[in-house]
């Protein structure tokens, strides 16, 4: 991930405050880097609960595939709880190919990490800045 | 009315790897109906045993999403593209 995304994520993230905030990932999918951040509207508007603006999602979509890319994952935080997965989060998770990434508001410091979730099973993967 | 249908990457291998296919149908119902007719693997993924739009799966007749229109009942014209997404959503 380039860290000027990482920057926007944690900037979007804070300004969604008190509620969750969203936004979706583009890059290639076969290696998982990212190219394109898309902060998204919280259709959910709630301090538990995210759902991506599905108008948002669809220019998302339509700009990462007419930029050569593909979306490849979600970018949400807690504001609350961990960085990682709820059990919503896991019942929820729409595609196995995707990277689920998470960001922590609960400590002074923001936290983020990112999973995959396959088949109800959550496992972590390695979040690599790249200095772009 | 023959629109086309903008599949998700999760739909894609019933439909044989396409990402997008052509459906006949005037609402948005019955060009699910012809999909599935088709795809019968995408039935339980778009529809819920009911027959009603699964919540977790959004569907667009050109920028607008259904839910906020009639539903499956929104009318459909030929040429309309027809996009279906999984809902990305969590806790």
């Amino acid at each position: 991930m380039p860290t000027t995304v990482f920057g926007e994520i944690l900037a979007h993230c804070l300004a969604g405050l008190p509620d969750e905030a969203c936004g979706l990932i583009a890059g290639d999918a076969a290696s998982g880097s990212v190219l394109r951040w898309y902060p998204t509207r919280n259709a959910a508007a709630s301090a538990k609960l995210y759902e991506v603006d599905p108008r948002d999602l669809l220019r998302a979509d339509r700009d990462a595939e007419s930029s050569g890319t593909e979306l490849i994952g979600v970018v949400h935080s807690h504001t609350h709880t961990g960085a990682y997965p709820s059990p919503t989060d896991v019942v929820q998770a729409p595609d196995p190919a995707w990277h689920y990434v998470l960001v922590s508001l609960r400590d002074t410091h923001p936290a983020m990490r990112s999973y995959r979730i396959v088949g109800g099973r959550i496992s972590e993967e390695l979040l690599a800045l790249e200095s772009r | 009315m023959t629109v086309e249908v903008r599949l998700p990457t999760v739909l894609r291998p019933h439909a044989g790897g396409a990402t997008t296919v052509s459906a006949e149908g005037t609402t948005i119902g019955e060009v699910i109906e012809s999909l599935v007719g088709r795809y019968p693997g995408m039935s339980g993924q778009v529809l819920t045993p009911e027959g009603s739009l699964h919540r977790f799966v959004n569907v667009y007749v050109n920028d607008d999403d259904v839910r906020y229109l009639d539903q499956l009942d929104t009318k459909v014209a030929d040429g309309d593209t027809v996009s279906i997404l999984p809902a990305v959503a969590g806790g």
